[in-house]
């Protein structure tokens, strides 16, 4: 995935690829911080890219904000650590979630670096305003986090972030084909990933 | 044996008293349990004899090729292709979970726990919702990584 934060930046404050997603996939909206639930979300340049970031930013940088979600670590953490291998990577590269399977030990959420993981300390259900039946929600005890819209990906459809975004800003595609839009579009670009030096190999690039 | 006028009356009190369930109940059987079937649908996924006895089974198998295989599609003994998905798919027919899915989970006191997640047909308009004060604004935007 590239996301174009040049074009993120030109329709502050837009939000329409984070309504996307968590109606799709009825992620409740928890007011308390310390319960919420995100899949993708909004995040500051220092925190999204702390070991790139200084104090002396340029204003461009500083005010800008970053769409994060799940980076489908090519060598993911969560993966590693999950006891009941609740947590797997697919063959195709996504990360991916078995809710029936997830014990709750959270192993997960602190293995991953970029707190794309999401504990439910609570039923989700009551702050769920609209939600999508097509898709089931979570229950109490279990961890969750964007599952790169497997589903949809499966009926031939783009991921809920890409279709909402009118913009243009998110793509998606095969990085292991070289000849693939995603691949040109890298080749052309200055892209930054967030922490690389963990050696997680995160898939999700910025056009800064 | 010493008290034995005692004791003997006791046990008996005692059986008859612990066995009391059995005597009420003796002869009546709880009545069998109806599931209401779908009336514009005459096929299901399978046989009914099939679906009877091993739709757990079968439920656990699509769980298993969905969501770790990425397979979606089941091909049924005639050949016919089915979308797995118990939400989407076998609720489609089976319209009410009360009166299908319960009414025999009931009778035989299973509480399996796909509807933890997966949303029942009653339950599709949602939810009592918790008031919250504004949407997405408040929770996504300007604020520090929570987990890091």
């Amino acid at each position: 995935m590239v996301i174009d934060t040049r074009v993120c930046k030109k329709h502050e404050p837009c939000e329409e690829c984070i309504k996307a997603c968590h109606h799709a996939h009825n992620v409740p909206l928890i007011p308390n911080k310390k319960h919420e639930i995100k899949w993708i979300w909004k995040e500051e340049f220092e925190h999204a890219f702390p070991d790139t970031a200084h104090e002396y930013l340029d204003e461009y940088l500083h005010d800008r904000e970053f769409i994060v979600l799940c980076n489908h670590c090519e060598h993911p953490p969560c993966v590693r650590v999950c006891p009941t291998q609740a947590t797997f990577k697919r063959e195709d590269g996504i990360v991916m979630m078995d809710m029936h399977r997830c014990i709750g030990c959270r192993f997960c959420m602190a293995a991953c670096p970029y707190g794309s993981r999401s504990f439910n300390w609570e039923d989700p259900r009551p702050y769920i305003k609209n939600p999508n039946p097509r898709y089931p929600t979570r229950m109490k005890g279990v961890v969750e986090k964007c599952t790169f819209c497997t589903e949809r990906l499966a009926e031939g459809k783009l991921p809920a972030c890409v279709e909402a975004c009118k913009h243009g800003a998110i793509m998606v595609g095969d990085l292991a084909d070289p000849h693939s839009e995603i691949n040109k579009v890298l080749r052309e670009h200055f892209t930054l990933r967030r922490k690389v030096h963990l050696g997680t190999g995160p898939s999700v690039f910025y056009i800064i | 044996m010493h008290d034995a006028g005692k004791v003997i009356p006791g046990i008996i009190a005692f059986v008859l008293f612990v066995t009391v369930p059995f005597w009420t109940n003796f002869g009546k059987a709880a009545p069998k349990p109806q599931p209401e079937l779908p009336k514009e649908y005459k096929k299901c996924v399978e046989s009914k004899e099939f679906m009877r006895r091993e739709h757990m089974k079968l439920l656990r198998k699509w769980r298993y090729d969905v969501v770790r295989n990425n397979m979606r599609v089941y091909i049924n003994s005639e050949g016919r292709l089915i979308n797995m998905s118990l939400q989407n798919e076998c609720l489609r027919c089976h319209t009410s979970k009360k009166k299908f899915c319960d009414v025999c989970h009931d009778y035989v006191a299973a509480h399996p726990y796909c509807w933890n997640c997966h949303i029942p047909p009653e339950e599709k308009k949602g939810w009592a919702t918790k008031e919250v004060k504004s949407l997405t604004e408040e929770a996504s935007s300007k604020q520090p990584a929570s987990h890091h």
